[in-house]
């Protein structure tokens, strides 16, 4: 079989080298049966990772029927009796714990949508404006570091340096001004999460922007240029214009996760700063649910949270549409 | 058949050669250097960036060497130490919790990673030959599990359910597969000329064969970028261990660091196993910080020139 239809190959191959050329010696017009047991060896690969997917990311959408049942341990999914809508009727009459964490979810949201979203940006066109390679390639590798260390790693880093008896309030003290009460305040809890996530995260999501950068044709600055462009409208006319489907990109699929703000990061500054300003939703299901057996309750937030996630994902695809753009994934 | 050509030059389109990222803007007619004062800026802007970064790290390794009496007239942290001295690292890897903690934390990631490698590979190659059976469902599957997550509750549940509860396994399977990583191995995987694994084929090579013989070997970068990706999730792994793992003999440690850095747990004698008297506290500390460091500064220098090639093509086809 491979044999006859190596001459139909070489064509496709010769004009698109770029293109996957492995489609033309696999004919999809085999009934399925031919097909499965030609490809039975390539099933097999993917058997053991697709079994793994399934069980752990598919299997549990199933368990959140628990959202409408009054979920006992030793009952079991099974045997738990439904409720109907109970749970999410605890929720929405107003939970105060429930808003506070919504609250504080939101907050979060908005902070990181105004500062940690564009920080990479800015410092993507700030490193794209160095003329020395070597410089730039030296400053990206240290800002990327951070991007490695784990949330124990960095929040324990910033206690040592902001913490009360940390490097800036030594600092302080030795230099007789008043010490700053950083961490486990909770008037600046929010602000303190955005610099970490700014900390730990900017470098390295820099590598997308500058990845769109370098496909930026050099001829079209230098048309730019020879046109009477300086560098800040080259900036505006040519090197945004190039980010702009990525910004897009990045911002839709931010916005599926802007219910979750960070639970490793979070749960571990917990016990530091108190429940007020520090519970968020992902927060609120763990101490409720696993921590505190409320189940049915806490299932039910995860579950608003995850559909909501998704139908702002879809919905601001389709607003990506409207304005022509590609979005995540074309229409 | 060309096979001989295209071994020669794996197949990588996205990426540009350097020469070609040094953009010839700086030779443009017309367009000046930025005043020195705009320059002065950008070094400074830089300059302190990478400060804020590399400080902290100076400041940890000081004061996990740093003599006693130093740091106690400093009151905690210091810059730069007086002298080097080695007990803090000596008491805590002399057995005893963070030892422990140390050695799990090594054998989640060393299995881990093998596993995760080896089942995601495996899994991308069966999907990267267009047209084959079911590729496309597949990765259809793939690509939505991205999107959404079935919530804390109910994949507790789950693993509590198939028995994973108390068990170092709990800290690899969840996580196995990455669909992220699955892609941007598969988007690698079909930039292979199929040419190459015809020729193969005809010459009488299985599948496996020519998984093992041919793909694996033409994309080393690739496989180094996302071992490192998966090495790095298991040594970092927290959120597994702080959900599924109640017993504190299995801690890896990230939980021992969060113990006895972030909520401050003293360290005593007999977490350490040490019989006499201890270094100083922040030494101790700041020790247990570096050996959870350590790997990840170790492996950095040298998969850090495969980032970018492996991550773009990644995001640019992705």
């Amino acid at each position: 079989m491979p044999q006859s239809t190596a001459e139909r190959r070489a064509a496709p191959v010769a004009a698109a080298p770029s293109k996957p050329v492995g489609a033309t010696h696999r004919r999809p017009g085999l009934p399925w049966w031919r097909r499965l047991s030609r490809d039975r060896m390539l099933v097999l690969f993917a058997l053991p990772g697709m079994l793994a997917v399934l069980l752990f990311q598919y299997v549990p959408l199933l368990g959140n029927v628990i959202a409408f049942k009054a979920y006992q341990p030793f009952l079991g999914i099974g045997e738990s009796p439904w409720v109907g809508l109970e749970n999410f009727r605890i929720i929405f009459n107003g939970d105060p714990a429930f808003l506070a964490a919504l609250r504080n979810t939101l907050i979060l949201t908005g902070l990181q949508a105004l500062l940690v979203f564009p920080a990479p940006i800015v410092l993507a066109l700030l490193l794209n404006s160095l003329f020395s390679d070597r410089i730039k390639r030296l400053v990206q590798n240290v800002l990327y570091l951070p991007h490695f260390l784990s949330w124990v790693i960095v929040v324990a880093v910033f206690q040592q340096m902001l913490g009360g008896s940390g490097l800036l309030n030594n600092f302080l003290r030795t230099h007789d001004m008043a010490a700053l009460e950083i961490i486990g305040n909770p008037d600046v809890f929010h602000l303190l999460l955005t610099a970490q996530i700014i900390w730990k995260d900017t470098g390295w999501a820099t590598i997308i922007f500058l990845a769109a950068l370098s496909t930026v044709d050099p001829q079209l600055y230098e048309a730019a240029a020879v046109d009477g462009a300086g560098r800040l409208r080259q900036m505006w006319h040519i090197t945004l214009p190039a980010l702009k489907g990525v910004i897009i990109l990045l911002f839709i699929l931010r916005l599926g996760d802007s219910l979750s703000v960070g639970f490793e990061q979070i749960i571990l500054q917990q016990a530091a700063v108190g429940r007020g300003v520090s519970e968020v939703l992902d927060t609120y299901v763990y101490n409720n649910g696993i921590v505190g057996g409320q189940w049915g309750v806490s299932a039910a937030v995860g579950l608003v949270k995850g559909v909501v996630g998704v139908i702002l994902v879809l919905g601001a695809n389709k607003v990506a549409h409207i304005f022509g753009e590609q979005g995540v994934y074309k229409s | 058949m060309s096979a001989t050509r295209t071994v020669e030059r794996p197949p990588n389109p996205p990426v540009t050669p350097p020469t070609r990222q040094r953009r010839g803007r700086r030779l443009v007619l017309g367009t000046p250097l930025p005043p020195w004062y705009v320059q002065v800026a950008k070094a400074l802007v830089l300059g302190i960036f990478c400060a804020l970064v590399i400080a902290p790290f100076v400041a940890i390794i000081s004061t996990s060497i740093a003599p006693r009496d130093q740091i106690s007239r400093a009151g905690g942290l210091v810059l730069w130490p007086d002298a080097v001295n080695l007990d803090a690292y000596r008491s805590i890897l002399s057995g005893g919790v963070v030892t422990q903690a140390a050695l799990i934390s090594v054998g989640v990631t060393v299995v881990g990673t093998a596993l995760s490698l080896f089942t995601s590979c495996l899994l991308a190659y069966g999907l990267s030959r267009p047209g084959s059976f079911a590729s496309r469902p597949m990765l259809l599957i793939i690509l939505f599990s991205m999107l959404f997550s079935a919530g804390i509750i109910p994949t507790y549940l789950l693993v509590r359910g198939v028995g994973l509860i108390d068990t170092l396994w709990a800290l690899i399977l969840p996580t196995m597969i990455s669909g992220f990583n699955v892609v941007v191995l598969r988007s690698f995987f079909m930039n292979i000329p199929d040419e190459l694994l015809e020729s193969a084929r005809i010459d009488g090579a299985g599948e496996w064969r020519i998984f093992s013989g041919i793909v694996i070997p033409l994309s080393k970068a690739v496989l180094a970028v996302i071992g490192l990706f998966y090495a790095v999730s298991y040594w970092n792994a927290y959120f597994n261990a702080l959900i599924y793992l109640n017993d504190s003999g299995l801690w890896p440690l990230q939980l021992v660091l969060r113990t006895y850095v972030i909520n401050e747990t003293a360290l005593s004698n007999t977490d350490l196993s040490v019989a006499e008297n201890l270094p100083a506290q922040p030494s101790l500390q700041m020790a247990i910080l570096v050996v959870s460091l350590v790997p990840i500064l170790i492996v950095y220098p040298f998969l850090q020139r495969h980032f970018a090639k492996g991550m773009m093509i990644g995001a640019v086809k992705g």
